[in-house]
């Protein structure tokens, strides 16, 4: 039992579930799953609570038991006593006055990251306004290398999402080089395919790589489908450069995406044996999302936040290239419109970056959510100004495939330009062999129809 | 650039996808005219979002058949957009409409997300529906506001129909906000799981399915559901264009 006494009025929160539930800033899947805080009131004073707790609770008591959720035995296990130490005599608010201090800079958040559990990270960010979660994540640097490197100081790197509704190669391609020539792909080349199947996997996963040796373009392909389609396709010696898959922060949630630790452990040694990556061994691809756990009925009473701050201890211990908050996609029974959207996106970055992960965004949403691109323009700034890893990049911000807006090429363009952010190194090189950049080193603009010359041309000359 | 002549693997460009490629540039941003198609296709998709159903004129598209509103308890737009379960279940005042019968079917135009489909397709798919189960009990057209796909488990139950099928806008992409699915349950009663259901999505001639090939489908189905005396995974290897549903039954996929 929690309790918080606010000017004459005694609070009780019977659980720490109940009480980071009530302390979480509202948003509609919370209340959906009748977890929300029952007044503005009672949500405040369940803040007063969570910053008067010692991080050191969240190591005792567990928001789901051991003994049934191999997700909590995982963080149990996996906590480095070591890392927290420094932190240990805090409690939630302080731990929130610290890292906002000049004594937390880059190098004493990574030590720590290791003994942040997600509890600790999403109890933080309950108290913690817009501003904070952006000055703390802009300090963290979390650098991971496959064939580039992301996550690097004043860098921006860009997923190019080529979807195609019936995933044909020609349509797949153009969409390729529309965001070749605008900079973009220096995360990843990565395509959701609209059908789901190694073989149709394994031809999307050769169109890229044959692309990718032909223009020698430093940078990393992905098949977005199930995981076990992805080791079938690695077995069947398919050019697999990142494993993906969609990953939640509860045992139930990961069971209803057809997977469990060990089939990722499975996934990670198989995709590492292949030692495709040039400059560093950091092979996964994860995506999450609030509101996954709720949408699959495994969410134990908790609230959405916190369940997506335990995806991250999933995503942490196979060292991933990648992760994804893929935020607006689930829709406004879970975030409601733009201000829950960007209240959530920023959470996640921040829980993620605070845990030591290469957090990227999709900044997203769905035609019924309350939602528009201006709504899209201020997150991808605000998260821009967070350090976001990396964001996506979609012809037009239009997904023809899976029928949501993202960011566009454009949009990259744009806030590389606003924040003086460049791409990853080795890709920023190939733009410069290719002549895409120009004196200031921005994006030369590049009529499409120009493109296949131009690219032609750097092959012939290399 | 013909294909013949380019060397590189781009050889069709704009043909080849719907994508919003090759849009140009104005500085860093979109020109003018790219950034406002993108606004008129978003302002279709909310319009279709939030249009209510519109009860007079699916009467007067009916030609004649009996039809009994009804709503769900989701009450309005931002409730329903928020609380799926509410729009699951059937208001008690209108459940007081439903008189049982002895039906064979039920058929439920249900607004989803997007009134805008069913004011475009529902009532002709309903004739074409009417053509293809000549001596079927057919019980009156539930009209249903605020609707998701499982109301028609409680409408159907109250109506003691043997299967219902709710015709229900899907959400509006860019490019579509007209899109019609059509969800058949077999002995629909609350509870029914999602993959107890059969789905035909993307109804929407010219464009997605036309009404007769989505009638074909779904009067075959209907078929052997009552054949079978069941719907959903089931059913599902027998006919290739017939989905059972993978995912939440809000009219989303």
């Amino acid at each position: 039992m929690y309790r918080a006494d606010v000017g004459g009025t005694r609070h009780a929160f019977r659980d720490l579930a109940h009480l980071l539930a009530a302390a979480t800033p509202f948003r509609s899947g919370d209340a959906l799953a009748g977890v929300a805080a029952e007044s503005a009131e009672q949500r405040v004073a369940a803040r007063y609570a969570l910053a008067d707790l010692p991080l050191a609770t969240f190591l005792a008591e567990h928001l789901i038991p051991y003994e049934v959720d191999e997700v909590t035995r995982l963080i149990a296990d996996g906590h480095d006593a070591a890392a927290f130490a420094p932190i240990a005599h805090l409690t939630v608010g302080g731990f929130r006055e610290w890292l906002l201090s000049v004594d937390a800079g880059a190098a004493e958040l990574a030590a720590v990251a290791p003994g942040v559990t997600p509890e600790m990270a999403a109890a933080v960010s309950k108290l913690m306004r817009n501003q904070d979660l952006i000055a703390v994540a802009r300090k963290c640097r979390n650098i991971t290398r496959f064939r580039t490197t992301i996550g690097l100081p004043g860098r921006l790197a860009v997923r190019l999402q080529p979807n195609h509704p019936t995933d044909d190669p020609a349509g797949v391609a153009a969409s390729i080089l529309d965001g070749l020539l605008m900079g973009c792909g220096d995360a990843v080349i990565g395509i959701n395919p609209a059908t789901d199947s190694i073989e149709g996997a394994t031809v999307l996963l050769q169109l890229i790589d044959e692309l990718r040796e032909r223009y020698a373009i430093p940078t990393q392909s992905c098949v977005l489908t199930h995981v076990t389609n992805t080791m079938a396709a690695i077995t069947n010696g398919a050019p697999v450069d990142l494993t993906f898959q969609s990953i939640a922060g509860t045992e139930a949630a990961n069971r209803g995406f057809g997977i469990d630790l060990a089939l990722l452990r499975e996934a990670h040694d198989a995709t590492l044996s292949l030692g495709r990556g040039t400059i560093g061994d950091n092979v996964m691809y994860f995506e999450t999302g609030q509101g996954a756990a709720l949408s699959a009925d495994a969410h134990h009473g908790i609230d959405q936040q916190t369940l997506e701050a335990r995806a991250y201890a999933v995503a942490r211990v196979f060292r991933p290239f990648l992760v994804n908050t893929v935020v607006g996609f689930i829709g406004p029974e879970y975030l409601y419109d733009g201000k829950q959207i960007i209240r959530a996106a920023l959470e996640d970055h921040f829980c993620g970056k605070l845990m030591g992960l290469p957090m990227g965004c999709d900044v997203c949403y769905t035609n019924h959510a309350e939602a528009d691109q201006d709504d899209m323009d201020n997150l991808l700034t605000l998260l821009g100004v967070a350090g976001v890893s990396f964001v996506m990049g979609i012809p037009g911000a239009d997904d023809i495939m899976l029928n949501y807006q993202s960011t566009s090429f454009h949009d990259a363009l744009y806030v590389r330009d606003v924040l003086g952010l460049r791409p990853a190194p080795e890709f920023e090189a190939w733009l410069d062999g290719v002549g895409l950049l120009d004196a200031r080193g921005g994006i030369r603009p590049v009529a499409l129809e120009q493109g296949p010359r131009l690219l032609s041309a750097a092959e012939i000359a290399r | 650039m013909s294909a013949v002549a380019d060397p590189s693997p781009f050889g069709r460009l704009r043909g080849a996808t719907q994508a919003r490629i090759g849009l140009g540039r104005a500085g860093n941003g979109l020109p003018t005219v790219p950034l406002l198609d993108f606004q008129l296709a978003h302002a279709r998709a909310r319009d279709a979002v939030h249009a209510a159903l519109d009860i007079d004129l699916l009467t007067r598209q009916l030609e004649g058949r009996q039809t009994i509103a009804v709503d769900s308890s989701a009450g309005d737009r931002a409730t329903f957009l928020q609380r799926p379960d509410l729009g699951r279940r059937l208001d008690p005042a209108s459940a007081a409409h439903l008189a049982r019968g002895e039906y064979d079917a039920v058929f439920i135009l249900a607004d989803g997300l997007s009134a805008t489909a069913v004011h475009a397709h529902g009532a002709a798919l309903i004739g074409a529906m009417a053509e293809r189960l000549a001596g079927w009990r057919i019980a009156p057209v539930v009209l249903a506001r605020q609707a998701r796909v499982a109301l028609g488990d409680d409408i159907g139950a109250a109506l003691g129909a043997a299967q219902a099928v709710v015709l229900i806008g899907e959400r509006p992409g860019l490019s579509a906000a007209d899109s019609l699915g059509a969800y058949l349950t077999w002995d629909p009663r609350p509870g029914r799981r999602d993959s107890e259901r059969n789905c035909i999505s993307n109804i929407r001639p010219p464009y997605g399915l036309s009404h007769a090939a989505a009638a074909d489908q779904l009067a075959w189905l209907m078929k052997e559901a009552r054949k079978r005396r069941l719907s959903g995974v089931a059913l599902k290897d027998e006919h290739a264009g017939a989905s059972p549903i993978l995912t939440l039954d809000d009219g989303r996929e």
